[in-house]
This record gives structure tokens, sequence and C-alpha cells, in this order.
């Protein structure tokens, strides 16, 4: 049996793809639930506290109901609330749902820390694990195509999504609310309410991907557990241009650049580790500045968006 | 849905003695009319005469103080704007409602009273087509609404109301933002549509053109009165602008330039001018123009044709892709000194949010031209004295209706920040005027006096380049006319040829090319 390290670049290569399918999964996640936000014309930048609260709730419920999938549900509610509170304080006039996001977005890590401190030591019931590569002989093989059947979900929704987006009364509100509140309101929809259940549908999107982080390998709950992934989620919605389907994409992309560090390390490439780790905040950097420009507004963005006008 | 009723006759509606009150401001008083069924009726008056109140109430979106509506002689509340939509009442805004990233079929779908939960949209195609076959306009359903014409946007508000089935149905100033060509080819089809007892039609109008040609029934309002409702068939523009406008008011007409004063060397020049739009895309293509000094050059167009963006590129507030801007035959970077030394003052669309500062007083937005320059700034030091005298003077000689100068610039009608904004920009030594739609909102007399300012600015030898889409407007006041469509000019013409109807086919030129 060769050893993981014996297996060279090929290896790298491997656990960059194992990364992307397990790494990738809180991502899908909290930008499926941000681009449903967005396109109905609103911004939630609390959705880095939301999956954080989703991670902290799953894992409690989980633990102390034995039942990770119980622990998911108990996830989706809570994100669904932190949604519904973004959207209740920005339905109210004046409010900039910037500012109410980046209040939610420390309120909900503070929070998650203070409920979760009992939860810190013990360990629930993990989500199961999914081979996809039984065929293989390769142990390192069939660890890289371990999938959670939390991405096989992702994956549905994204499809789902990006077919309800279009083909749906749901999707055609939505686009309408995000793209011009006045035609909404000239047809006597509210656009209030159509942005409410946006924003706690894509709250309850976040708070399965926190669940994910809590519930699925190696299955603890600890403060460090997001590193930011809520926040880079939301970048990542803007280089998908706001389509469900280029989110499943970008989510392997930097699920992928999250495994680099621990990849290199598997063929001795230590010097530099932290340096490696940060290649998703790089990635998002890089993608942010080539997406922007200070002469147009970016491309596809919904015209009701803060950021378009 | 709309097969049957089909047969029926189209509703008639009539307003007995409507009032309404917004705050100290009497909008109607009194106002009683009827619409006829099956006819096009024209309601004229001024801005602020309370034709759309008067409307609004009809509609259900205001309710009157007093008085009654009926449909078909029975008498409703119009509560919500509901009641009237059941009752088959629609209305077509001014400004159009339509989402622009959504294709037609798509807001056609939405504008429905029941969306299906799924969409079927190889049925919804089918059925449009079927429906399009019966409507007077026909777009394509699977165009998007950004790609349309302002004239197609309009076809499209009309066949959502036709759509829903609506019988009675208002179009507010459905004109202002179609060529003459379109206007005539939308009005000539309501009409057609009135005549064959499909629709009654209520057309909000300041038109008399307008009137003459399309309606038969015409209602003149003025200070929240009906003052007169007369068949068209009986009566003449000039009885129509009496009854308008009160008998004792006349309105004066800017003089061309006489011949003495024939336009001089050329004092801003554009070669080549590209920018780009919000969205990334080219919004100005190699537009070249010369503007003489003392010559008014207008630049005529349908809104959204690139004209904003070349306004904000000349007054510093978008930058150019490429091309070069001379201003006194030397390039003109746009910088604030450079503004000062050549004279060269600004009227950008929607001066409210970009030519002033919301919350600094009336004063102060009068003074942003010349705070820095004594006798108001002394050694770096504001005079708020000597500021508050110059502001004073200019509030009285331009009339602007404030409480006082120190009023924030916002707590002003729209009306009289247009004229806070002249004030200033052409209170000094002005060489070269840009504006744009400077007489947008302003009632018949205001608007008058601000074409006579800018008729008197180009006699005392400034150049005026004049944006505006106001085509009667344009053919007021230009020395010369070009035409802008789709980001070029596209025309030019001077004033001894131009052609009303010429022109208005030019501003669609290359729409129908694309």
């Amino acid at each position: 049996m060769i050893p993981a390290s014996g297996i060279g670049w090929y290896g790298v290569a491997l656990a960059i793809v194992g990364g992307a399918l397990r790494v990738s999964t809180p991502y899908l996640f909290v930008s499926l639930g941000e681009v449903l936000t967005e396109r109905s014309g609103r911004v939630n930048l609390g959705l880095e506290g939301t999956l954080l609260m989703g991670a902290m709730s799953g894992f409690a419920i989980g633990s102390m109901s034995g039942s990770p999938w119980l622990g998911v549900l108990g996830a989706a509610a809570t994100g669904a609330l932190m949604g519904l509170l973004h959207a209740g304080i920005c339905n109210l006039p004046r409010v900039n749902d910037i500012a109410v996001g980046i209040a939610l977005f420390i309120f909900g890590i503070g929070l998650a820390f203070y409920l979760g401190k009992p939860f810190i030591a013990p360990r629930a019931a993990m989500l199961p694990a999914l081979s996809l590569a039984a065929w293989s002989s390769e142990p390192a093989v069939r660890a890289a195509f371990e999938i959670s059947p939390l991405l096989l979900i992702g994956i549905v929704l994204a499809i789902v999504l990006q077919w309800a987006i279009f083909n749906t009364r749901f999707g055609l509100f939505l686009r309408m609310a995000g793209e011009s509140a006045d035609a909404a309101r000239a047809l006597g929809r509210s656009v209030n309410a159509i942005r409410t259940i946006a924003t706690t549908v894509g709250g309850a999107f976040a708070g399965v991907g926190g669940a994910f982080l809590s519930l699925y390998y190696p299955g603890n709950w600890n403060e460090g557990l997001s590193s930011g992934q809520g926040l880079m989620a939301i970048a990542l919605v803007i280089f998908a241009r706001w389509s469900p389907l280029r989110c499943l994409w970008a989510s392997l992309l930097f699920g992928g650049a999250s495994a680099l560090g621990p990849a290199l390390q598997t063929v001795g490439v230590t010097s530099g580790y932290y340096l490696y780790s940060a290649a998703p905040y790089v990635l998002t950097l890089a993608l942010l500045i080539y997406s922007s420009s200070t002469r147009h507004t970016l491309a596809g963005a919904p015209s009701e968006l803060s950021i378009s006008r | 849905m709309s097969v049957d009723m089909q047969n029926m006759p189209p509703p008639c509606v009539e307003a007995r003695e409507l009032c309404k009150r917004f705050g100290a401001v009497q909008a109607l008083a009194d106002a009683s009319l009827a619409f006829t069924s099956g006819r096009m009726h024209a309601l004229l008056g001024e801005n602020g005469a309370g034709k759309s109140t008067l409307v609004k109430c009809v509609m259900g979106y205001y309710r009157a103080d007093s008085g009654t509506i009926l449909v078909d002689g029975a008498t409703h509340a119009m509560r919500s704007p509901l009641a009237s939509r059941r009752l088959g009442l629609g209305m077509v805004y001014q400004h159009f409602t339509l989402v622009s990233q959504m294709t037609v079929a798509e807001n056609l779908v939405l504008g429905r009273t029941q969306v299906p939960l799924a969409i079927d949209w190889k049925a919804e195609h089918h059925a449009l087509d079927e429906l399009m076959r019966r409507m007077p306009f026909r777009l394509d359903p699977a165009r998007r609404v950004s790609s349309l014409s302002a004239g197609e946007k309009q076809k499209l508000e009309i066949l959502k109301q036709l759509h829903l089935g609506r019988r009675f149905l208002v179009l507010d100033e459905p004109t202002s933002v179609l060529t003459p060509d379109e206007a005539d080819q939308v009005l000539g089809e309501m009409r057609k549509l009135a005549d064959a007892s499909v629709l009654t039609v209520v057309l909000i109008t300041h038109k008399f053109r307008e009137v003459m040609r399309f309606a038969q029934d015409v209602s003149v309002m003025r200070a929240g009165r009906v003052v007169a409702t007369m068949d068209v068939a009986t009566t003449s523009v000039d009885a129509l602008a009496r009854l308008m406008f009160g008998s004792n008011t006349t309105i004066a007409m800017a003089q061309p330039s006489s011949p003495a004063t024939t336009a001089g060397d050329g004092y801003c020049e554009l070669r080549d001018l590209r920018a780009l739009g919000d969205r990334g895309t080219l919004a100005v293509t190699d537009a070249s123009l010369r503007v003489r000094k003392g010559e008014i050059l207008a630049i005529a167009g349908v809104s959204g044709n690139g004209q904003k963006e070349l306004v904000e590129v000349l007054a510093g507030q978008r930058e150019a892709e490429s091309g070069s801007i001379l201003v006194g035959g030397r390039p003109y970077r746009r910088t604030r000194s450079e503004m000062q030394r050549l004279g060269v003052y600004v009227l950008t669309e929607e001066p409210l949010a970009n030519d002033c500062v919301r919350s600094l007083s009336v004063a102060a937005n009068l003074a942003l031209r010349r705070y820095d320059r004594p006798p108001i700034a002394w050694h770096g030091l504001l005079r708020r004295r000597v500021l508050r005298q110059w502001a004073e003077r200019l509030i009285d000689r331009y009339r602007i209706k404030t409480s006082s100068p120190l009023a924030r610039i916002d707590s002003l009608s729209g009306g009289n920040v247009q004229r806070t904004v002249l004030a200033r920009e052409l209170s000094e030594d002005v060489r070269l005027l840009i504006l744009q739609n400077p007489c947008f909102g302003l009632d018949a007399v205001a608007a008058a006096e601000i074409r006579g300012q800018i008729a008197q600015a180009r006699d005392r030898g400034a150049a005026v380049l004049l944006v505006s889409e106001d085509l009667d407007e344009v053919l007021e006041l230009a020395d010369r006319i070009a035409v802008m469509s789709g980001g070029r000019i596209v025309y030019e013409v001077d004033r001894a040829n131009a052609d009303r109807y010429a022109i208005g086919r030019h501003m669609t030129r290359s729409m129908e090319a694309a």
C-alpha cells in the first residue's frame, strides 16, 4: 500500500478535489441563501453570524436528541429566525440593509459563542458520509470521494433554484422585487412581503450550511468553526453573478482553494502552510477586484440592490 | 375573458363634484366630468391643474374628500385601486412600470391577477402570440424590455392593460417620451379601439395638437376645476388655450436669434467622444459636435439614448473612454479653475440629485460656484452676511419661492429647485451653458420665463448646448438641431430646414436598424 505522501502531485490534485467536495458545502448553502436574498433586492451581510448560529444550534440539538438530521432541521429553523429578524428590521422605513447585516453578523457570532459554551467539549452524532469511490482499492481515493449527503442536497437545491427563479410564480415575483420595486407596487404586490420570505428562506439555507460545519466530520462545535466562510460566500455570489448554478461551481472552486494548504502538506511542503491556507481569502480578494470596476455597476446585479444604485 | 366582454359597450364613468385637499392645497374643487362610453376624451390642463388628482380619485388611488363616482350609472365608493380594477378600469402611467431586466412575456404574465405557481412558458408564449394577433400592437414576447424603445414600452404598457381585459383606459401624458410618429401611431390605434366600441379612452395631455387630432371630447381643467367640456369638433386651439391659461395670461415665446447676431466662432467642440453607461456598455459613441458662440445647439432624442451620459461627461461627473473635449480651442479637463476661467455652466437632469447638496440651504447651494472667491470668501473664511445678501438678491430676481434663504434646498418644490440652479448657473459671466431638460416639470409660465433667459444668455454671446427630450422646446429655442440616437449623433439640421417628423424619424433610426 502506498502512503498518501508517496503518491506525489497526483495526491495533491486528489486532496484538492477531495477538499472541493468536502469544504464547498457551507459555501454552497450560504451563497444560495444570499442569491435568494439579493435577487429580492436586499443584501444580508449577517450570514456569517447565521452560519455560526446554525452550527451551534445544529450541534446542540444534534447532541441532545442524538439525531444529526434533527440538528440540521433545528439549524435551518434558527437560520430562518435570523433571516426573519434581518427582514423585519429592514422592512421599517429608512433602514439600511447593509448596516443591519453588519449588526446581525456581530450579534449572531456573539450569541452563538454565548449559547454554545456548554457544547464545546461533547461530541454529537455525526451525519453519515457517502462514498462515491467504493470501486477504488486506494484508501486515499476512497477518502477523497467521501461526501456529505448535505452536498447532494445542496446540488439538487442549486438546480431547483435555477429553474424556479425563471419558471415559477415565486421566481418571477422575487426578480420583480429585486429589479423594480415600483413595478411591483404598481401591480399591487407587497415588496416587503416578497423580501421577507426571500431573506427568511435564505437564512434557513445558511443555517443548514452551519449544521454541516458542526455535524459532519470531525463533528464538533468550536468558536473558530466558520473562519469567515459566511462572508466569503457573499463575495462568491457576486462572482457567480446571482446565478444558483454558477454558485455551485464557484463553491467547488473555493472548496478546492481551501484544501490547498493541507494538500501541499501531504506531499511534504510544510513551509508556508499558513500562506497556502490563506488561498480562499486571496481568491476572494482577486475575484472581487476582477469583477468590479469604477466605470460600471456589476453585470447581472439586481437593480434594486444598494450596491447597484 | 375579454372575448365575451367585447359585445358589451365599454364603461362610461362620471365624477360629480369631487373635492380633494392636500394640506393647504385644494387640488380638486367641485370637479364634475363625464366620460362617455366608447369615446376618446382628452383632459387638458397645466401641471398642477388637477388632472392627475381627478383621475386618481376615479381610479381609487386617492379617496376624494367629497363627491361621487359613477360607473355605468351606479355609484361606487372607490376605496382602493382594487375596486376600480374589478370594474375594468385601468391606467397607463407616465413612468413605465415595467421590469426592464425581464422579457415582454414575463412582464405580461406578472401583470395578471392570477399568476400560476409554475409557469409553462411554451403554452404562455403560444397564448401571447394568439393575443398579439387580436391586438393593435405586436411585440416579440421573448424580447427583453430593456431592448425596447420608449414607444414600444408604451405599447407594452397598453397591451398589459388590454391583456387584463380593461375596457376603460386612462393614458397619463402617454406621448411625452415618444417621437411624433410613435405618438401618432399609439394614439391612432387607441382612437380606433374607441371607435370600435372596445374601449373608453381618457387622454391626459397638455398638447393641443393631440387633442385636436385624436380626441372626440375635451375637458379643460384649471386650478382644480373643470372649466369646460366640449366636442373637439366645435372648438379651436385658441379657445382651448384661453380656457387653459386663463384669458389674461399671455405666454411670451422665445425669439430665435436675429440675423444680425449670427453665430460666431466655435467655442466648444467634441471630437469622437465615447463614454460608458452605468452597466458598462457603450452609451456615447463617437459623438462629434461644435457649439458656436451666440447660438443654441439643441440635441433632440428619446430619453436613454446617451444624452444623460454625454452631459455627465461634460459636467465632469463621468469619465470619457476616448475622444476629446475642447473649450475655447484648448483641451478641457473639467477642473474647477477651468470652469471659472472659461465660463462653463451646467444644469443636468434631476438637479436636486445632481446639481445640489440636498442638506444645505438654498443660499449655500446658490453659492456653490463662488463661495471660494471674494466677496463671499475672505482669506479662506466664509462671510455669511455677504453670502446671505447675495443669495437674497438672486432669490428675488429669479423669483424662487422659499420660506427663507436658510431653508434646506430639498424643502423646495421641483420647479423652485430648477430655478435655484438656473439662478446659480446663469448669474455669472456665462460663455458655455450646458442644459438638460431645463423646463422639465415646470408650468407653462415658468417654462416660458426660463426659456427666455436661455435665449438671453445666447443673445449675450454664450454658446448654449441644450439637451432636451421635448421636441416643442427644441423647435422653439434651437438655432441648430442635432439628433442623438443609440449614443450617436445621427442627424444635424439648421432651424430653417427643421421638420418635426424628419427629426422624429431620426430619433428612432438606429433602433430600427438594430
